[in-house]
């Protein structure tokens, strides 16, 4: 795990003559790499939050929402097998949706609306973003459900002995108490989404500017006409990475620590 | 001790029916609307991409299941698959067999490293799976000392640790929760004072103890090495899953609807099994403890 970071280091300080130095670095603000990356981050923000509120409430819904057992079984196993429905089938599955002959495309053109005219592109962002959410929400039901699950039926009737509405239940007990979860899920969701690569390559076959597909065509054909730029890239990739993970921990440390007081 | 969670009779047996009635009514009636809202528009978002590939996969003409049976000819298909699912099992089971222990040990004796386990942990997440397999095939590569990546055999044990790693977070998160659930230090000093040693606790006290949690990280590891696209293809393993998929994708109209359909069939299968037999012996426990 550690080696082949370090070999990243060190490919990322060479040039192609195999010197020092740190022009790789410099030639990251460079050509269409910052764009890939404000695109990569963007992308992945929105969905690890909307994918992250949503999961939760569906989490909720059949949780703590009363809903009937069996579909609390039906959408855990669900959960499990739509997180498996990533990449090359989801991306299939949403071009046969909502691609140009898609089934809700041409369902909508039926009813005298050409989703094309709001400028929706399955290939563009919000297109890009949409099918992210597909597996998004079923990996948040999956890690929020056992902290919801978590939550005791004693803390709940403590609340409301004490005259507790449930709105007030859940702002000051509940929400606190699962805090931490959620931001960890969240994070979780976001590298989920920053890291993704096959299905933005199977939905845009390659074109979409995100930093994920610019550094496997550099592994398949060199596209950068660098080597070293493409160790950069990957590096920047892990420093974006580590940099979330350190704030997740700070969040997390800190919600613990209120917790616990 | 099975005697005393699962009383049958007696005041907690009469407690706990008293209970179950007081809080059934409300718990298992009809829900709030706001839950069946949020659930519906879930369910439609899930549902309507399966729906429409369902759709696509049968517009064959004349025969609408032309798709499928050319699918099923193909010898590429079910290898993919099996690989993928063999791949999926192995990566759970070297992986859980690293994970349990860890945590484990790591809350009962050492919450000190607790952060740095965590940290370990999230380290798939610092190192996406295309820098992952960038960084292997440049280190197993040709003219380094240890050269994996030469031979099939190889590459497959690369497959594997690369996966096992990226099932890391998941499972340890996943493993981690359920430890916080269930009272670690008890249960090992009750098992250590009717005189089992680790590996016994580990096996017969935390694994059983641990099932919802260590199914819910076998979930998504199953889940994800089967979809898994981006290192299977880095690292040339075709048979794999999903390389073979994708490709079909840009090649076939019709088969890869009806690809993308079996395999979430199949996966499903494979989930529901798993889900099944977790159940099984949980409501096992459960009706011990209601009669």
């Amino acid at each position: 795990m550690f080696l082949p970071v370090a070999f990243l280091v060190l490919g990322s300080l060479r040039n192609s003559e195999g010197a020092l130095t740190l022009q790789n670095y410099s030639d990251l603000s460079t050509g269409v790499i910052p764009t890939a990356f404000a695109n990569s981050i963007e992308i992945s923000v929105v969905t690890a939050v909307g994918g992250g509120l949503f999961g939760l409430l569906l989490a909720w819904s059949v949780i703590l929402g009363g809903l009937p057992r069996f579909l609390r079984t039906a959408l855990m196993t669900f959960s499990g097998v739509a997180s498996n429905f990533a990449g090359v089938p989801l991306a299939l599955a949403f071009i046969f949706t909502l691609g140009n002959v898609g089934f809700v495309t041409v369902l909508l053109q039926d009813f005298g609306f050409d989703i094309r005219d709001t400028g929706f592109r399955l290939t563009s962002k919000l297109g890009v973003e949409l099918v992210y959410m597909y597996f998004q929400f079923p990996l948040m039901v999956l890690i929020i459900a056992p902290a919801l699950e978590g939550l005791r039926r004693e803390w709940r009737e403590a609340a409301e002995n004490m005259g507790a509405t449930p709105a007030q239940y859940w702002r000051h007990v509940a929400l606190p108490i699962l805090t931490p979860s959620i931001l960890g899920t969240m994070i979780l969701l976001f590298g989920n989404s920053f890291g993704a690569q096959a299905t933005a390559f199977q939905l845009t076959g390659g074109t979409m500017n995100i930093v994920t597909l610019v550094i496997s065509s550099q592994i398949r054909g060199d596209v950068l006409h660098n080597p070293g730029l493409g160790y950069a890239l990957a590096m920047g990739m892990v420093a974006i990475m580590g940099a979330s993970i350190g704030l997740y921990s700070v969040l997390q440390r800190r919600a613990e620590r209120w917790l616990r007081g | 001790m099975s005697t005393a969670t699962g009383a049958p009779f007696g005041p907690l047996g009469v407690m706990r029916s008293w209970l179950r009635l007081r809080s059934g009514p409300r718990r298992r009636g009809f829900g709030s609307p706001i839950a069946w809202v949020i659930f519906l528009i879930g369910a439609i978002y899930f549902l309507v991409p399966l729906w429409a590939t369902f759709l696509h996969s049968i517009k064959t003409r004349p025969d609408p299941l032309l798709a499928y049976r050319q699918v099923f000819a193909d010898p590429k298909f079910l290898g993919g698959l099996g690989y993928s699912f063999v791949v999926g099992v192995l990566t759970i089971v070297i992986s859980l067999l690293i994970i349990v222990p860890t945590a484990y040990w790591v809350r009962l004796k050492v919450p000190r490293l607790r952060p740095v386990v965590e940290f370990v942990t999230l380290m798939p997440f610092v190192v996406p799976p295309v820098v992952l397999a960038f960084g292997l095939i440049r280190i197993y590569g040709g003219g380094s000392p240890i050269t994996l990546a030469s031979t099939d055999f190889g590459l497959n044990v690369l497959l594997v640790g690369a996966y096992v790693i990226l099932s890391f977070p998941y499972m340890y998160r996943a493993v981690d929760t359920g430890l916080a659930a269930i009272d670690v230090r008890t249960l090992t000093e009750a098992a250590q004072s009717l005189g089992s040693g680790w590996t016994r606790i580990l096996w017969r006290v935390i694994f059983p103890n641990l099932r919802t949690a260590l199914l819910s990280g076998a979930f998504l590891t199953l889940a994800i090495v089967i979809g898994e696209y981006t290192i299977a293809q880095i690292l040339a393993r075709n048979e794999a899953f999903g390389p073979y998929l994708s490709l079909l994708g840009r090649n076939q109209p019709y088969q890869p609807a009806s690809v993308s359909l079996i395999s979430f069939a199949l996966t499903w299968l494979a989930m529901g099994a798993i889900a099944f037999l977790g159940r099984g012996s949980r409501s096992r426990v459960q009706v011990a403890g209601a009669r």
